[in-house]
């Protein structure tokens, strides 16, 4: 053994982090983004297409909402607010994620076609945070990415046995990616903080370029299967807001335990 | 049993201490440091009771310092719910040696499944889950199709030839797979 290893490390407090009011803003994009995507996953808990999908959707959600929990600890730290009450007790207004999630949990093609397009982009996110100089959330970033991997797979998999099977799978697939289509590229709405980011050594490269970038790791999937490639977003100044009608149903849900009986502990 | 132990569930496993023994001051001398990891060797995982949080992998850092005894833990999964678990568990048989306990979990490094044990592996051999196999033991090959090639053998029969039936299986760190063989079904870990 080291003596580094021996000896625990004098951890900065997280409330030290530079450009501490962006990368709140940012981590609570990131934070909303898992959490929204993990409750709707876990909508096909007992009702899945499948058995074995049936497993598959619970444990990603519960990837999903542990990764949540992991960024909402990040963000609790840098802004001294209660994890659970960032979770919670938040105005339906007052979530951050992007408007991908926004479509209600739909049919198995709509569920396959929004987590493919969020993991691609997500993977493109992450990519951009690993080398980051804020130590808390880099090397959560780096143990992220490994966990993301799996979805991706399951995702890509799914993408791929839809939009080779003519008739109905493909109909649904292509009705589902038309849908999604002016809210593909959501996760990559720019932030106002971003400039802060950058010169911090945060982020390693603006939304938009990460948006490029995303494309062109999805063009080869998309050409392969001839899929529509996604548009622009239709409204980037309100990727991440006016959260419509299914997401405040969802929030209804997922609030629902925590209204019944606040303070409520296990 | 600590009070913290009774914390468990997914909207509490993150990183966060608890703490063993209440604070007195200690009078018995302190342990060395292999006497905490010996006694560490004895807290098994929750969900892989065969399986000792040593050789699992888990302990980061072991320090004792003559007020309290500081270990630090490596998550499996970020989201794993026996994380408080485990800390407690810690805790409990560390506080055996009279003196404050600090568990705390950290992803300075990621954990990864290269980080368990030749006899961890072979407990869960012996338990009937196959260890983790290389990184690209997955089982999905080029494309994102599933690979039906053979690449994590039967924990029962020995036989290569298996499939994959699920990434996920009934915790986050398995996989369930398939041999044609001895037409078992079985669980592996997940390469991460």
């Amino acid at each position: 053994m080291t003596a580094a290893e021996r000896s625990l490390p004098a951890t900065a407090p997280a409330a030290t982090a530079p450009a501490a009011t962006e990368l709140a803003e940012l981590l609570r994009t990131m934070a909303d983004d898992e959490f929204v995507i993990g409750f709707s996953d876990s909508e096909w808990t007992g009702i899945a297409p499948l058995l074995e999908e049936d497993v598959a959707m619970s444990s990603i959600a519960q990837d999903e909402l542990g990764h949540a929990a992991a960024l909402y600890g990040l963000l609790g730290e840098l802004t001294g607010t209660d994890p659970d009450a960032l979770a919670y007790d938040r105005e339906p207004a007052d979530y951050r994620h992007c408007r991908l999630l926004d479509h209600g949990r739909g049919d198995w093609a709509m569920t396959i076609a929004r987590r493919y397009l969020y993991d691609s982009a997500d993977v493109v996110r992450l990519e951009a945070l690993a080398a980051g100089t804020w130590a808390p959330l880099a090397e959560l970033v780096s143990k992220l990415l490994r966990e993301e991997r799996y979805h991706r797979m399951h995702a890509g998999a799914w993408l791929d046995r839809l939009a080779r099977s003519d008739g109905e799978p493909r109909d649904r697939l292509l009705a589902a990616l038309a849908e999604l289509a002016p809210d593909a590229a959501t996760v990559f709405t720019p932030l106002p903080g971003e400039p802060a980011l950058r010169e911090a050594g945060i982020l390693a490269a603006s939304m938009t370029e990460l948006e490029t970038s995303w494309r062109a790791s999805i063009a080869p999937t998309f050409d392969a299967l001839d899929l529509p490639m996604p548009p622009p977003a239709n409204d980037p100044a309100r990727g991440r807001t006016d959260h419509g009608e299914p997401f405040r149903w969802l929030w209804a849900e997922f609030t629902s335990v925590r209204r019944a009986d606040p303070g409520a502990t296990w | 049993m600590s009070e913290a132990g009774v914390q468990v569930g997914v909207a509490r496993a993150r990183a966060g201490a608890v703490g063993g023994v209440p604070p007195t001051t200690p009078t018995t001398p302190a342990p060395d440091e292999a006497a905490v990891r010996s006694a560490l060797a004895e807290v098994m995982d929750p969900e892989l009771p065969m399986l000792s949080v040593v050789d699992l992998g888990i302990v980061h850092r072991v320090e004792v310092d003559p007020d309290a005894i500081r270990v630090q833990i490596l998550p499996t999964f970020i989201g794993c719910p026996a994380l408080e678990l485990i800390k407690a568990s810690i805790a409990t048989r560390l506080g055996a040696f009279g003196r404050p306990v600090e568990v705390t979990a950290t992803f300075e490094v990621p954990w990864t499944s290269e980080r368990i044990s030749p006899a961890g592996r072979q407990a869960l051999l012996e338990a009937g889950i196959a260890p983790p196999g290389g990184p690209d033991s997955t089982g999905i090959g080029p494309g994102g199709l599933i690979d039906l090639e053979p690449c994590v053998p039967c924990p029962h029969c020995g036989s290569r030839r298996t499939t994959l039936e699920n990434l996920f299986g009934p915790t986050q760190c398995r996989t369930i797979r398939y041999c044609t063989d001895c037409r078992q079904p079985f669980e592996s870990i997940k390469a991460i």
